[in-house]
């Protein structure tokens, strides 16, 4: 028996062997498919990237041609490294840097050489390459900008990344993707679909023609247009009016929910992202954290909203029926909210009622106004939840769901907060009664201050804002992509509370940027903020926060304005909201010197304050 | 003692010379496909690893010159020699030894490296049969035991710390010489009772585990007639086998490293992963089941002149068989490594002496454990385990190796006639 172990052994091997190998070789045909898949390569066909135009028809960005070196490592041989080098314009070290890079990547798969050569560089060097064996050139389109605004609102495009590509097995290396913006929320529109070719290799790689006389082949689709919710004019001259400030405009049409403007300053030229210094100048943009240039400030910034919430306020008080028109509330420079709690309030007649307090910006009031809606329910718990779920059927505390890829959600405080900040219960509506001004725990963005600004003009529901009008001139409303939202306040508060903030222009708060002719209503607001120095808490000049729409009946146009550092709201917000109004309603601006006042005025010795490392005063 | 007397007339068995003839020529032409590029100078290229196995192949031709010119007595009297030294050398790997993905195997003089594990399977096939050939020597006595597990043991554990599981898996086979001579069959089968349950118990649970063997104690309890029934020894085959089924699981799951567990569960098929430690396995599959029946031809091979397969010329050799080859071709190697294998087994049987039978058995061993492990890596039914297959394979050290294990062996056969 033992003398055989061995022979068993032996032959039960050479049996299982050869039933594997006929199962791999004979009956799974699968694995020859595979082989398949590696000996046919395939070969693209880039379709150009859709056009952009503005809501008038302004063409905004279109395509330049561009050319990517592109390179084969293990194709590289015999090559005048040197030559190749100064025809590129790069040195020895980096020209082995890349080509170890691209080697890692792949041996056999292209990888970028030198990207989006422009076409003079192009013209000298077509005629050479040749010489280079494994290196190529690739024709892409890249973005060309009539416009040197807007930079937040397109975006840009850039080559996709492994991470990208991995994940999405449509792009390869070099392929060009939208990264920000519009470019990146339509890029499957803008991009079209790209052709495919596959073109059998031999052993040695080399084509020996089209594979099945091209019967999987397909045709490039092109990219399709895109026509924006945008007034380009309106959007340039938001921002000249920001330039030298911080801050934010988004200006919607609430009779659609269209943004006819989105301004984020500082920005930047959207045309230092393409060509060969995209880089150079990214990296430039990407490291300056003080001025945060790619940061979209209209989309992505949360402050407080202050006073001009008091709007928010009074419409809820009036839902729950705490208040009336004609409630009326004394002020003395501020009052008592609690026992030894005092709220200031700056000087005005007093007492005030419905009217008189939004366009005095009364704390009083609306510290009042807000007790009583709190203390209307049994519970505080229950009473600040009832206000909060009025206050976010206007869209705050959440994304509004907009069709741009980034956004903030800011904050409405519920209960369930206030419970964690203090024990459970053990908080009254005086604990939280700086929501009644918008300041407390609030947090708003730009986006959302306009679009609850909308929902006012339109007297209880707004219209999800897009940026996004038609797509290869086919209505986007007719794909649903417009959705109508109601708050859960009555229409018939509305009235007058918009009579309120008409008359904040008439003989309120923002009565020096009266704009003539026109019906605008509005409210300002401040907003306290704060810094860390050192790891100190300091406070900073005020935000200036404008929040406005016009005309008065059948609007327009609903903006928000929020400029960091800007003390009172009147006094940058306000003038530019009305002139940014003006602008959109009658085309010309009738307050040359205001204007010019805008223009000018800078902030950035406001903006120096906290990094100059001296001390320093705030609200001058 | 005259040499002409002991050592001629020689007869040789010409059958393995043959078959050793074709493995190795089938093998370079295989290497040739596999390593050679558009751009070369000649089979002698010496900076091609065809045209250096071509240096490696002459290089053990001198060396079977030199194996029949020494007296068959040599290389049984210095055995023991030879395993020192060998030993010296796998010691002083880890002084001298030099670093090649992943481990300290090699020394290495200018462009030249050499494997000393590949020639202490020889010295340890040597030593174990001029143990075993001494007639007091009896596996049921537990002290013989012990040294002959010790002799395979010490290279096998020094391999293991270089860290090379393949080579020390090879040594660890030798046991089943011990085995073939008087070993008690008992621990082969809990050996391989062990292994199954190791199996098991990955691939299906403790609990089925458990199940199965209470199923399979019972079943022995009827079967054994009634007379001679006993119920303890079965209770403790029972425990015993539910206890390395719970320490199995447990040292599967908190000893072992991630890359171990990977590779067992990607050939038991419990993962799939195409691009991490299964693209060899995934890749060498595909270039050897696109093959088809017939092959896609010689040099015709998409999958090895594309490189896709790691190690190709090396460990992975046989997928160039199977892509450029076929089922056909396959097969063949297959059935030449068969025929030498039992051939071989053939002669073992005839010898005279004790040491050339044992070491007959042990080249066996080895032989079919190359065999085994590497083609059955190589077409996915057992972990990646990275030994070369003989003759076959690109490599110096291991075919120098094989050479001389298989050539002693004949040496001594060849000699068979003039011993009594």
């Amino acid at each position: 028996m033992r003398r055989f172990f061995l022979h068993g052994l032996i032959i039960f091997s050479v049996l299982a062997f050869l039933a594997k190998l006929a199962q791999l070789q004979l009956a799974d045909d699968s694995y020859e498919i595979l082989s398949n898949n590696i000996a046919i390569k395939k070969v693209y066909d880039y379709p150009e990237r859709g056009y952009i135009f503005d809501r008038n028809g302004k063409l905004i960005v279109t395509n330049q041609p561009s050319y990517d070196i592109m390179v084969i490592p293990k194709d590289v041989k015999d090559i005048d490294v040197e030559e190749l080098c100064t025809l590129l314009k790069i040195k020895k070290a980096d020209y082995d840097a890349i080509l170890l890079k691209a080697t890692n990547y792949s041996p056999r798969l292209p990888s970028v050489f030198i990207p989006q050569l422009s076409k003079d560089d192009f013209a000298a060097l077509q005629e050479k390459m040749w010489k280079f064996k494994g290196f190529y050139i690739q024709k892409r389109a890249l973005r060309d900008y009539q416009t040197k605004s807007a930079a937040n609102v397109l975006g840009y495009i850039a080559e996709a990344n492994e991470m990208l590509i991995s994940k999405d097995p449509y792009y390869q290396m070099g392929d060009l993707v939208g990264i920000q913006g519009v470019e990146k929320a339509y890029e499957e529109y803008l991009r079209g679909v790209k052709g495919v070719k596959y073109i059998q290799k031999d052993r040695f790689n080399r084509d020996i023609g089209s594979y099945k006389d091209g019967i999987y082949d397909s045709l490039p689709q092109q990219g399709r247009d895109l026509e924006l919710t945008i007034d380009l004019e309106l959007q340039q001259y938001g921002e000249l009016l920001m330039q030298n400030k911080r801050g934010g405009i988004v200006a919607i049409e609430p009779e659609t929910g269209e943004i006819l403007a989105m301004i984020s300053a500082p920005s930047y030229d959207p045309s230092l992202l393409i060509g060969r210094d995209r880089s150079k100048n990214f990296t430039k943009l990407y490291y300056d954290s003080i001025a945060k240039p790619l940061y979209d400030r209209g989309l992505l910034a949360e402050y407080p909203p202050g006073s001009t919430f008091k709007i928010l306020n009074a419409l809820v008080a009036l839902q729950e029926g705490v208040i009336d028109e004609n409630t009326t509330v004394s002020c003395n420079h501020g009052f008592f909210y609690a026992k030894g709690s005092f709220m200031k309030c700056h000087g005005h007649a007093s007492p005030v009622n419905l009217n008189s307090g939004i366009y005095n910006s009364c704390n009083a009031y609306f510290g009042t106004v807000y007790k009583k809606t709190i203390d209307k329910y049994a519970t505080t718990s229950e009473g600040i939840n009832h206000w909060a779920e009025h206050v976010k059927s206007f869209g705050l505390g959440d994304f509004l769901g907009y069709d741009l890829p980034t956004g903030k959600k800011g904050f409405v405080p519920t209960s369930s907060y206030y419970d964690k900040a203090y024990r459970n219960d053990r908080w009254r509506s005086s604990a939280t009664v700086s929501n009644g001004i918008g300041q407390g725990e609030l947090l708003t963005t730009p986006i959302q201050l306009a679009n609850f600004t909308a929902a006012i003009a339109n007297r209880g529901f707004y219209y999800t804002p897009h940026i996004i009008r038609k797509i290869d001139g086919e209505s986007v409303d007719k794909k649903g992509m417009v959705k109508r939202n109601t708050t859960t306040v009555d229409a018939k508060y509305f009235e007058p509370v918009i009579q309120g903030m008409f008359d904040v222009f008439e003989k309120g708060t923002a009565y020096s940027v009266r704009a003539e002719g026109i019906e605008i209503c509005g409210k300002t607001g401040t907003a306290e903020n704060f810094t860390k120095i050192n790891g100190k808490r300091v406070q900073l000049t005020d935000h200036s926060i404008f929040i406005a729409f016009a005309p008065k009946d059948h609007p327009k146009i609903a903006i928000a304005v929020f400029v960091e550092n800007g003390y009172w709201g009147a006094r940058w917000a306000g003038p530019i909201a009305s002139l940014m109004i003006q602008k959109h309603l009658n085309d010309s601006i009738s307050r040359k010197d205001l204007e010019k006042r805008m223009l000018e005025g800078s902030l950035m010795s406001e903006y120096v304050k906290p990094i100059s490392g001296q001390p320093f005063t705030i609200n001058k | 003692m005259n040499r002409s007397i002991t050592d001629y007339p020689i007869k040789l068995d010409w059958i393995p010379i043959l078959l050793f003839v074709l493995l190795v020529g089938i093998g370079w032409i295989n290497i040739y496909s596999a390593s050679s590029t558009d751009v070369g100078n000649g089979i002698f290229d010496l900076s091609k690893p065809y045209g250096k196995q071509l240096v490696y192949i002459i290089l053990s031709l001198v060396m079977i010159v030199v194996v029949f010119a020494i007296e068959s007595k040599f290389y049984e009297r210095f055995s023991i020699v030879f395993y020192l030294i060998s030993l010296v050398f796998l010691l002083g790997i880890f002084v001298f030894g030099k670093k090649i993905s992943g481990a300290t195997s090699w020394f290495v003089f200018g462009g030249f490296s050499l494997q000393p594990s590949e020639f202490a399977k020889v010295t340890t096939v040597m030593v174990l049969a001029k143990y075993l050939s001494d007639g007091q020597i009896n596996m049921k006595n537990p002290q013989h035991l012990i040294t002959a597990m010790l002799l395979i043991a010490i290279p096998a554990i020094l391999v293991l710390i270089q860290p090379d599981a393949g080579s020390a898996l090879v040594f660890i086979s030798l046991i089943l010489v011990l085995y073939l001579h008087s070993m008690s069959g008992w621990i082969i089968f809990i050996g391989i009772t062990s292994i199954l349950i190791f199996l098991m118990t990955l691939l299906l649970s403790v609990t089925w585990v458990i199940g199965i063997s209470l199923v399979f104690c019972s079943l022995i309890y009827f079967f054994i007639p009634k007379k001679k029934r006993t119920i303890g020894p079965l209770i403790g085959l029972f425990m015993i086998c539910s206890t390395l089924s719970y320490s199995v699981d447990y040292i599967f799951k908190n000893v072992f490293e991630q890359r171990h567990r990977d590779r067992f569960n990607i050939v038991l098929g419990l993962t799939e992963d195409m691009q991490g430690i299964g693209f060899n396995t995934y890749q060498s599959k595909i270039a050897i089941g696109s093959g088809g029946f017939w092959g896609k031809g010689y040099l015709e091979g998409t999958q090895t002149k594309g490189n896709f397969v790691p190690a190709q010329h090396t460990d992975y050799i046989f997928t160039t068989v199977g892509e450029e080859w076929g089922f056909f071709g396959s097969t063949i190697v297959i059935l030449l490594f068969a025929g030498l294998l039992l051939r071989l087994l053939f002669l073992v049987e005839r010898q005279k002496t004790a040491f050339a039978k044992w070491y007959g058995y042990g080249l066996v061993t080895v032989l079919f454990i190359h065999f085994m492990v590497n083609i059955g890596m190589v077409i996915g039914l057992i972990p990646t385990i990275g030994i070369p297959l003989p003759f076959f394979s690109y490599g110096g050290s291991a075919l120098w190796g094989f050479t001389l294990l298989l050539f002693i062996f004949l040496k001594l056969d060849g000699n068979r006639v003039n011993e009594w």
